[in-house]
């Protein structure tokens, strides 16, 4: 089980907590404003953009190469950016708090 | 906004299901009512075909939104339900439980259906499947526990060879049919058809091109698949992926223009004023390729739902976006920049035999951008293409150049 903090555009923040799946799909599920998910989580649109809070930066894994490429799609992306339909929830995400960019 | 007025949607899939939450976005009060007579809480449909076939279980079936989104939105759906009948005349909608809903504002996103071609004896076709929704995959997957072991798929598009890739990892003896003498037959570059044919022979799908089925044969419990060219093949069920069309029935109760598909303008509005259309049912104007096209794309679908929801709101903007798609195939990904329809000349680019891209030209100006396993294309040609950029090709197959915008603009052209 992981708790996950969504921080959407209009500063409302969103706590959710998964078990499986990609951490796109649990935003989707609840409803998450900003994450759209338009390709399904194949890493093809970039509609799941969200910018990891630094303090809780270190749970995540680096981002694979296409990843990287895709998010520069979007001229708002930074260091901290990561496409959610390629971070899995697992316990090592508990706690982390994303930003929702869109 | 007038909270009195209801606005209703008939088909919930992207195009349909985009605009009931464009419009509450863009601050919509009143009823939004979602018909779709598909009983399932709407899905992301392209895995269809690429990862829900390999998936037993309903969990792996991606909602396009979480079912308590839609009550939050104080979005109506109606599942399971279908619209039979529109009358203009009283603004209104009835369903086959005899429900009849009024409207305001009407939008249709009833999408498109797969052709099944008249060929002879398909009528008593065995485990006879199309591609389009979670029951075909429902039933194609429970043919194959009942112990279907050889596929033909029939058509080399997007979708056979995408369901070819699935039933191959699931183990199946598969076959596809094409009736040219390419996969991928509306692609402009036969070195993808070549790849992609490579591709799957090496993945143990047999591929006969320039083969129309022009029979299906039942006989003795063995069914058969024959030819044109008189070339016969055994089969126990046959999926067929030749392409779609536009169901008519409700576009004419409304008396609305029709050409391929319902005429939209720029802003996804039908002949009549208060009717709009998104998705694979519109066929809209496309001003970066100056002419009309219909387009079978979730980026279309959900790009145009915005542009309806901004109408219907009161701040119209015109539909002028890119259209981007993409293919997953085995350990394969394709995406794909525009489209290649004004395109005369194209040159490959090839960081090794996995990861290349195919850039297409008109002149000197890019159009549209074939990636393989190469998503850096992909963003790079995006942003070109929508700069209406001239590329300068010698370095753009120079390997020792970047793959970036400004390394690949002829430089009299920067800032200009
Ligand atoms: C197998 C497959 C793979 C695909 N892969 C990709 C891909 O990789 N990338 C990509 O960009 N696109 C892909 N597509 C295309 C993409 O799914 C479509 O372009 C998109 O779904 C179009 O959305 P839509 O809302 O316009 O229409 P649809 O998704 O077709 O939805 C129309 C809806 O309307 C409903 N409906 C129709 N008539 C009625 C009625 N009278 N009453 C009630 N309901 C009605 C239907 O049940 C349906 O749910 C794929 C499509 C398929 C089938
Ligand atoms: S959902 Fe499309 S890139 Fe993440």
């Amino acid at each position: 089980m992981a708790k996950i903090t969504f921080i959407t555009k209009d500063q409302e923040s969103i706590v959710v907590e998964g078990t499986a799946g990609s951490v796109m799909e649990l935003a989707v599920q609840n409803n998450v404003k900003g994450i759209d998910g338009d390709c399904g989580g194949v890493c093809s649109c970039a509609t799941c953009h969200v910018q990891v809070d630094p303090a809780s930066a270190d749970k995540l894994g680096e981002a694979s190469e296409i990843e990287q490429d895709m998010l520069e799609l979007d001229d708002d992306a930074n260091e901290y950016s990561r496409l959610c339909c390629q971070l899995q929830v697992t316990e090592a995400l508990d706690g982390v708090v994303l930003n929702v960019v869109k | 906004m007038d909270n009195n007025k209801c606005c209703v949607i008939i088909g919930g899939s992207h195009g349909g299901v985009n605009v009931a939450f464009s419009l509450r976005k863009e601050g919509w009060e009143g009823k939004i009512v979602v018909v779709d007579k598909d009983p399932n809480l709407p899905y992301q449909r392209p895995p269809l075909s690429k990862t829900y076939l390999t998936v037993k279980d309903e969990s792996g079936y991606i909602p396009l939104k979480g079912e308590q989104a839609y009550t939050n939105e104080g979005i109506e759906l109606l599942l399971g339900q279908e619209v039979t009948k529109v009358d203009k005349s009283t603004q209104s909608v009835e369903l086959n439980d005899g429900t009849v809903i009024s409207y305001d504002f009407l939008v249709l996103a009833t999408g498109a259906s797969p052709i099944i071609p008249p060929i002879k004896g398909i009528d008593k076709a065995k485990h006879l499947f199309v591609m389009r929704n979670i029951q075909d995959v429902k039933g194609i997957q429970a043919a194959l526990e009942s112990g279907v072991q050889k596929v033909a798929i029939v058509g080399g598009g997007y979708i056979g060879l995408e369901t070819a890739a699935s039933l191959r990892k699931l183990g199946l003896e598969v076959i596809v049919f094409e009736r040219e003498q390419q996969l991928l037959p509306k692609v402009k570059a036969n070195v993808l058809s070549e790849f992609l044919l490579e591709l799957h022979q090496n993945n143990g799908v047999q591929i006969e091109l320039q083969s129309s089925v022009s029979e299906i044969k039942n006989e003795c419990q063995i069914q058969t698949i024959i030819t044109s060219e008189g070339k016969a093949f055994e089969c126990d069920m046959i999926i067929m992926g030749v392409g779609v069309y536009v169901n008519q029935t409700i576009s004419n109760q409304l008396e609305l223009d029709y050409n391929n598909g319902i005429t939209v303008n720029a802003y996804c509005q039908t002949s009549a004023e208060n009717i709009y259309a998104v998705g694979d049912c519109n066929t809209h104007y496309n001003a970066i390729y100056d002419q009309s096209i219909r387009l079978e794309s979730v980026q279309n679908a959900v790009d145009q739902a915005k542009i309806v929801a901004k109408s219907i709101t009161g701040t119209s903007e015109e539909y002028n976006s890119l259209p981007w798609f993409w293919s997953d195939q085995y350990d394969v990904k394709l995406q794909i920049a525009g489209l290649t329809i004004d395109a005369d000349n194209h040159i490959i680019r090839k960081e090794d035999e996995k990861k290349w891209s195919i850039w297409f030209f008109k002149g000197d100006q890019i159009r549209s951008v074939y990636a393989i396993n190469n998503a850096k294309a992909y963003v790079v040609g995006m942003k070109l293409i929508q700069q209406n950029a001239k590329l300068d090709k010698e370095k753009l197959v120079d390997l020792n150049e970047k793959l970036s915008p400004k390394t690949l603009l002829i430089q009299n052209e920067i800032n200009v």
